[in-house]
């Protein structure tokens, strides 16, 4: 069944001749068609299917007739896009994505667009103006966010793969709380040409998948130098399957002291010292380490971030496209009222902090000292890493909460992403896999890298992987995921 | 009384082939919003990538102003809400712009007076909005949006509204000797807004200043600044205060009247693009642009006055625009006589330009084909009014001269056989002329060259002509 395999198993099927590309897409639209009801991970799905991907492609990319989903930030030339916000209802990009144009190249099979919180602001995927997408290992609990409907979309087996863009912990946070894998690569390796934008200097594509060696193939095909994209490195793209040696013996992995803090849950401390032991088994040297500034990185995320969006999200005026209210008296009022009517409530309140650190008087106080936080944060990591190849810590410090639980309280609902978004502030690849549960709900592992060293995340992600068996499948079979 | 304090803000586009941060043609005059892209519609997810040749023409422009250019610069953003704006933020320059501190040179009354510049941006062009003739609505043509402009900002160093239109045309001329860009006001590719206030004379602080926007010639700035510059000494002299307004030029009446948007009131909220990086500028790449510039009009007008013993004068006007400017040298270079040559540029050349209304561009005369024209003239080859038909039909179809005064037998008859016989004829059917010029009055030689001139198509030498009819009445009156 469909539900059961990952971009690996799906290849071997369509490669021996037991699938084609077009009886897998139809099946995962059949099983999207009667379980995502219940999940809600799903905006809109592809009506009409392309044709199956020729031979040719079929030996020239692992990806080729794989089905797989976009969250619904990514443009598609033609297809809707609403970034999961009213303001951009029927919205339709002239343009496509490097990424989604990349994924077309090599005959992937896009199936539709996934929910998200309203332009990738939040943690559970409540904030989408659209519906509420459920986690599928417990229906009452959010699967993060804001890529939930991504990570939601693999977990309970419609896609083996998603994208999802990840600005503070967006792809990481609901990889961890749907028990899949979820990448971040390092800011600049993978063209952001296509993704709306939230925070530019933050936001990363990247996937979601059931394995390390899933994601490294994804990766495999979305990165690389970009001309659409100044931000987009020109550099090489190293072969990361390759990079997959299971081998991580002498391998220093640090363990920042800061992230293992009184918020993080019993339970997931204990799942992630299990996997510590587990790394230590595979010879990997373990050292505790220092980042000092970690305590500031939450404060000036909810700086810069929002100073960005209150920029970015500017050109939603109802004037070229999109949401546009009815009647107006003049231009002034057109703006108020498209804007206050279009945007939900958690994208008003960033954009109102984020023109508040901007203000001529307040500039200073706020986004420069900001700022100055990131450059601290950035430098903590780069001393760190001289002495270390890897750090580890949790995704998050908890497991999925209520649905509902945090939506009242935006200031716990932020201290979810306290683990993750010091990465992005400093541009780090990252990694979430899978570690074991807690009360049956999963818990994910984090592995930060060098600067456009996602080999050797890779590599450490993947030999945990395999030794630890901590997979999504396997996890599944141990906790009992609900059969959705 | 009063002294006068001005500054300008100059906006030149910068002449690329396609626009600041996309692939768009820069194309003057196309239809409504044919010149636009994703990019520079600022649909959501894209993103800009700087047009290197923009980069460089504002550099090789800092440059040329002798700005300081720093070995780093970045973009910022400067939030407004416009229709004009699809992205509700223009990209500019804030706190690190390409130039600083440099200076122009203007001449007024004689004397050479230095102009300090504060600093040089590069930045986008926003759109246009037209009024609908189609009842109350605002159309919006976003071809001008992502044009690469530069901003060029004064020190308030100006003292009348000449001296501004003069630092004005200084600036247009080192733009357009650079290539950086055409700079037609009319087209909008130079643009200037202005700051004016008056001081009582002797007092070291500035009184308050106004905004004059929306000057579109040469000409309008000067006027724009003398009616604000007499509004304000009527409004002091009343004993009023002047408020600090921003006001528009009102080319019909010649007065400034205040514009109804409070520009003043916006906080742009500045901030570094993080879409795109910054910008590094190697020694390397500052030469190079260095290397770019050519002679510019102060330097070339200086060695022809020294080389070419050019009046004040003919130098001023003939470098006032790089055209003309290569037109002059090139001829000089193969005729060998200046005067000549800067006559006949800035007598029939020009006239002939403004008589249609165009530019030398838009002509197809070069230095080779009126030097050539020249030492025809210079010859003898060619009467001087055969010449100025001759450089009209050039000028339209860009043929070689000699051939021209080849091909339809226009060359100057010296033959003094010929002419003698025309001569004798032209006497002998003008017996009024030849009594007065018998009877001392000499002016009635100018009929009877005329007449030759007439019977010659304008190809008589008029020296051989004048001296024949000389020797003949002479022969007439030695007869009698
Ligand atoms: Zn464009």
């Amino acid at each position: 069944m469909i539900g059961e395999m990952d971009i690996l198993q799906m290849r071997a099927a369509l490669d021996a001749g037991e699938r084609t590309s077009a009886s897998l897409a139809q099946d995962a639209l059949r099983a999207i068609r009667k379980r995502d009801g219940e999940v809600g991970a799903f905006l809109r799905m592809e009506e009409a299917l392309t044709e199956a991907a020729p031979q040719a492609l079929h030996e020239a990319s692992p990806l080729a007739g794989i089905p797989y989903a976009l969250k619904d930030n990514l443009c598609v030339a033609g297809r809707e896009m609403t970034c999961a916000s009213k303001i951009l209802k029927g919205y339709r990009p002239p343009h496509t994505a490097t990424v989604v144009k990349k994924l077309q190249e090599v005959g992937a099979t896009l199936l539709g667009a996934l929910n998200m919180d309203e332009f990738a602001m939040g943690s559970s995927t409540e904030n989408s103006a659209y519906q509420i997408t459920r986690n599928p290992w417990d229906l009452t609990r959010v699967p993060g966010g804001s890529s939930g409907g991504a990570a939601a979309a693999v977990a309970a087996g419609f896609v083996p793969f998603a994208l999802g863009s990840d600005t503070g912990g967006s792809i990481r946070q609901p990889a961890a709380f749907c028990g899949v894998v979820g990448l971040k690569p390092t800011y600049g390796r993978v063209s952001r040409f296509g993704l709306v934008a939230f925070a530019s200097s933050l936001d990363q594509i990247g996937p979601l998948t059931r394995t390390v060696e899933d994601a490294a193939m994804v990766l495999q095909t979305i990165a690389g130098h970009d001309p659409l994209d100044a931000t987009s490195a020109n550099l090489p793209v190293p072969d990361y399957r390759a990079a997959l040696t299971g081998e991580i013996k002498g391998l220093r992995v640090g363990i920042p002291q800061e992230y293992f803090g009184e918020g993080v849950e019993e339970g997931v401390s204990r799942a992630v010292n299990a996997a510590i032991e587990q790394l230590k088994a595979l010879g990997a040297t373990i050292l505790p380490v220092s980042l000092p500034h970690t305590s500031y990185a939450l404060a000036a995320y909810y700086i810069l971030a929002p100073a960005e969006a209150s920029s970015n999200l500017s050109r939603f005026d109802g004037v070229r496209y999109g949401y546009r209210a009815d009647g107006v008296a003049d231009l002034l009022d057109l703006y108020k009222k498209t804007r206050g009517e279009g945007f939900g409530k958690e994208v008003k309140r960033r954009i109102l902090i984020g023109t508040y650190a901007l203000s001529s008087g307040y500039y200073d106080a706020y986004y420069k000292r900001a700022q100055r936080v990131r450059t601290l944060i950035r430098e903590d990591f780069l001393c760190t890493f001289a002495n270390v190849d890897v750090l580890l810590s949790p995704t998050t410090p908890s497991t999925a909460f209520k649905l509902g639980e945090k939506t009242d309280d935006p200031l716990t609902m932020y201290l979810n992403d306290a683990l993750t978004i010091p990465v992005n502030l400093a541009g780090l690849p990252a990694i979430s896999v899978p570690c074991g549960l807690s009360d049956g709900l999963p818990v994910g592992l984090q592995f930060i890298g060098r600067m456009y060293d996602e080999e050797t995340l890779l590599r450490v992600a993947h030999a945990y992987e395999k030794a630890a068996g901590q997979t999504f499948d396997a996890l599944r079979r141990q906790g009992g995921i609900a059969r959705v | 009384m009063f002294e006068t304090v001005i500054g300008l803000e100059v906006h030149v586009e910068l002449g690329t082939k396609t626009k600041i941060f996309c692939g768009c043609a820069v194309e003057f005059g196309a239809p409504p919003n044919a010149r636009v892209c994703p990019v520079c519609m600022g649909s959501p997810g894209v993103l800009p990538v700087l047009n290197e040749e923009a980069l460089k023409l504002a550099v090789r422009a800092a440059l040329a102003l002798n700005c300081k250019v720093p070995k780093e610069s970045k973009f910022d953003r400067k939030n407004y809400f416009y229709p004009d704006s699809p992205k509700a933020y223009q990209i500019s320059q804030y706190d690190e712009p390409i130039g600083t501190n440099g200076y122009l040179d203007i001449e007024i009354d004689g004397e050479k007076k230095r102009i300090g510049i504060t600093r040089v941006h590069l930045e986008e062009d926003a759109g246009k909005l037209n009024h609908s003739p189609f009842g109350d609505v605002s159309l919006v043509d976003l071809n001008r949006v992502g044009i690469p402009l530069i901003e060029i900002v004064s020190e308030p160093d100006l003292r009348s509204p000449e001296e501004a239109r003069l630092y004005l045309e200084g600036i247009k001329a080192i733009m357009q000797y650079c290539l950086v860009s055409e700079c037609k006001m009319e087209e909008g590719s130079l643009r200037c807004d202005a700051n004016l206030s008056l001081r009582p004379a002797g007092q070291a602080a500035f009184g308050t200043k106004t905004e004059i926007k929306n000057m579109n010639s040469f000409r309008n700035v000067q006027r724009g600044l003398e009616s604000e510059q007499v509004r304000q000494t009527r409004a002091l002299l009343a004993g009023e205060t002047i408020e600090q307004v921003t006001l528009r030029f009102d080319e019909a009446t010649g007065l400034t009247s205040p514009m109804r948007s409070k520009e003043d009131a916006h906080d742009y909220r500045y901030f570094p693009d993080p879409d795109l990086p910054r910008m590094f500028l190697s020694d390397a790449y500052i030469e190079e642009r260095l290397r770019e510039i050519p002679e510019l009009p102060d330097a070339r007008r200086a060695r022809w006055i020294a080389d070419y013993q050019l009046p004040v004068y003919d130098a001023g006007v003939l470098t006032s625009s790089r055209d003309i400017a290569d037109l002059f040298e090139q001829a000089v270079e193969r005729v060998l006589d200046a005067k000549l040559v800067s006559n006949w540029i800035m007598g029939d050349v020009l006239a002939n330009l403004k008589a249609q209304g165009i530019e030398l561009r838009d002509t197809k005369l070069t230095g080779a084909l009126l030097a050539d024209l020249l030492e025809n003239l210079k010859r003898g080859g060619i009467s001087a009014a055969i010449a100025k038909d001759v450089l009209k039909h050039v000028m339209e179809y860009g043929e070689s001269p000699s051939k021209i005064i080849a091909a339809q037998g226009l060359a100057q008859i010296s033959d003094e056989g010929e002419l003698a016989g025309i001569v004798t004829q032209v006497i002998a059917a003008n017996p009024k002329s030849v009594e007065d010029l018998l009877a001392g009055k000499d002016k009635a030689i100018a009929s009877l060259v005329g007449q030759v001139m007439k019977a010659t198509k304008g190809k008589a030498n008029p020296q051989v002509v004048n001296r024949l009819i000389g020797e003949q009445i002479q022969a007439i009156r030695e007869a009698r």
